[in-house]
């Protein structure tokens, strides 16, 4: 595949080959350094939740009776076993934001991939039939955006439900519209250039057609618009849990430990901090990286810099 | 024009009944048995559980009961909160002005701010406001707004005591209801305290609100002033020798404005989901926790009826965003 591609990037004289695609990508998107940033930062977060159950210095549902309440370690009351302290039944906060980071990636993981595979089938499906059957998903597509993604979410958790489970089918559903509707403008783009005509001359099929020859030439958006709707799935999730209709507890959800923590406001800083924080910090990281992965895999995006 | 019009208005019906299956369906969807699960108890009267059945008009076959649901919808009869037995559109419509009120509160501090930091950032680009502003702009739009609000009413309300926890206005005052905004009824009582009161209310919560609006408003105003500031017109009135001030204000802003007022308009939807929010972390008692407290209550009527309200106004909002930029901009008006 690599050498088949044309790279058109200026090559000074001393580089002797072509950098291959990926590290043309890499090139660029190290270019960027908030995106940098971003990236060690979401490599230590699948990282620490990859290993939580290993690294993690207590178990996330374990209740030290003594120390309810321990501010983090750096404080004069603190205690060097709780880095970040303990909340209200005396649970690790650390190791709950770090067993947390798992469902939180989790549910964004699930509901991207949910999403996107229906959101790909259904926008080229609406890009190579525009007649009624495009018609009518681009419709209902124009419904399910009538309502915020978050409203959307409620209501459907408020009919099925909440739990884990339900969340990530009601995430999956919210961000279907987007996927559709960048498939099909991308794929519409793709269908009058030269080379699918190329491909339709010499006899490929449908089928073929769209996911061969023209969905390839359009994943660069799709990759940007997934990263974005990881970071809006963790906001979600968070926000969800937050109101006591997603992820419920003891589970150790972000959104969830915050809903828990207001009753303790007036007492505990860190409790209320140290789950919004991460929140912050992940959703921040996730949108620079979908920043630079705009910015490297499809320069016509580039914003106004 | 009537052509540009009547084309929009097109577009909406379909998902203006798309939106009332939507909430009808809701009903629907709930596993079990919709009259047990909203009365909850196990041991239901035989006779009450058919009356109910009836009075839900669920015993219909699902065509009928859906064409009774979209008559009495478009006569603003949303049928009957489960819990205070009041019909869903009047509690809508006498906890809507406290939404409403709120949310201009916080869209006017978002375009304040917004304004002000994309222009400032514009002008001084590449230096350490831009930075800055860029940098609170990009926290500010993944702003988890629940923990900011936590945030702010710790610091601000807890520790310093400078603005009230939660509620529209002081238990002392009794403001008598006329627009059902806080800060107008006081203002037409002439009760000067209760006003501040009110104000000082409002000050956190518009704050939560006016966050991810105002971090795009920043966003879109900077790169629109960037674009427009490169224009030979501006050049031409630099050349002019008028003053920066004017040169910004005057020839740049104004021209930059468009692309603004548009996304001003697309919040809307933003503000809504984002009340749910605000109003759950302020007790504030607008359409946002009322929908959010009937879920928990498994108020069905009311979770139907504040879905399909809230989806409504978006769509006819959108609309006439929609329209009001054909009417100032004829290109759009003209695009097929």
């Amino acid at each position: 595949m690599a050498q088949t591609v044309q790279t058109t990037a200026p090559v000074s004289t001393e580089v002797l080959s072509h950098p291959t695609p990926l590290h043309e990508f890499w090139l660029a998107y190290r270019a960027n350094k908030g995106a940098l940033i971003a990236l060690a930062y979401l490599v230590i977060l699948v990282l620490a939740a990859l290993l939580a159950p290993l690294i993690a210095p207590h178990s996330p549902s374990e209740q030290f009776r003594d120390f309810m309440l321990t501010p983090p370690s750096w404080m004069h009351e603190g205690h060097a076993r709780f880095l970040l302290g303990t909340d209200e039944l005396g649970r690790d906060i650390l190791s709950r934001l770090m067993h947390g980071a798992r469902l939180s990636l989790m549910i964004g993981l699930v509901s991207v991939i949910v999403s996107l595979i229906p959101g790909i089938a259904l926008g080229l499906l609406a890009a190579f039939y525009p007649g009624w059957l495009g018609t009518a998903i681009m419709r209902l597509m124009d419904i399910m955006l009538a309502l915020p993604s978050l409203l959307l979410a409620i209501a459907i958790v408020a009919v099925l439900g909440p739990g884990l489970v339900n969340t990530m089918l009601a995430l999956s559903i919210v961000t279907l519209p987007s996927y559709v509707r960048l498939t099909r403008a991308s794929a519409m783009a793709e269908l009058s250039k030269d080379y699918v005509i190329a491909a339709k001359l010499s006899g490929a099929g449908k089928v073929r057609l769209m996911f061969n020859t023209v969905l390839p030439n359009c994943m660069a958006p799709l990759i940007v618009q997934a990263t974005l709707g990881f970071s809006s799935a963790i906001l979600d999730t968070a926000a969800l849990g937050f109101l006591g209709l997603g992820v419920q507890p003891p589970l150790p959800e972000w959104g969830t430990m915050l809903a828990a923590a207001r009753d303790y406001i007036e007492r505990a800083w860190w409790v209320v901090t140290m789950p919004g924080v991460t929140i912050l910090i992940t959703v921040l990281a996730l949108n620079l990286m979908g920043d630079g992965l705009r910015d490297a895999l499809d320069p016509k995006l580039k914003r106004l810099a | 024009m009537i052509r540009f019009l009547l084309r929009r208005i097109g577009v909406v019906i379909p998902t203006f009944l798309g939106i009332t299956l939507l909430a009808f369906s809701l009903i629907h969807l709930i596993p079990g048995d919709p009259i047990l699960v909203m009365m909850g108890e196990r041991h239901i009267d035989p006779e009450f559980y058919k009356l109910s059945m009836q009075k839900l008009g669920l015993d219909q076959p699902l065509y009928l009961q859906y064409w009774h649901y979209l008559t009495h919808a478009l006569h603003g009869d949303l049928g009957v909160s489960v819990r205070s037995q009041v019909p869903v559109m009047q509690e809508f419509l006498t906890l809507f002005p406290a939404t409403v009120e709120l949310s201009i509160c916080a869209m006017i501090f978002a375009t304040i701010v917004g304004l002000g930091a994309g222009i400032i950032a514009a002008v001084k680009r590449g230096s350490v406001a831009d930075h800055g502003v860029m940098g609170v702009a990009l926290a500010g739009y993944s702003m988890p707004i629940f923990w900011w609000g936590l945030i702010l009413i710790m610091v601000f309300s807890v520790q310093l005591g400078l603005t009230p926890v939660s509620g529209r206005i002081d238990l002392l005052y009794d403001v008598t209801p006329v627009t059902g905004l806080m800060l107008v009824d006081t203002l037409l009582a002439h009760d000067m305290d209760a006003f501040k009161s009110a104000l000082e209310h409002l000050i956190l919560p518009s704050i939560v609100l006016g966050t991810i609006p105002m971090a795009v408003i920043a966003r879109m105003t900077r790169s629109s002033m960037l674009e427009v500031l490169r224009e030979d017109y501006i050049r031409t009135a630099r050349a002019k020798g008028l003053s920066t001030t004017r040169i910004v204000l005057v020839h740049g802003l104004r021209n930059a404005l468009m692309p603004v007022v548009t996304v001003i308009g697309l919040q809307v939807g933003t503000l809504l989901a984002g009340a749910v929010l605000t109003e759950t972390i302020f007790s504030w008692p607008g359409v946002g926790s009322w929908l959010i407290n009937a879920i928990g209550a498994r108020d069905y009527p009311v979770v139907q009826g504040g879905i399909l309200l809230i989806a409504t106004l978006i769509i006819f909002v959108n609309l006439l965003v929609d329209v009001l930029y054909g009417i100032i901009n004829p290109r759009i008006r003209h695009a097929r």
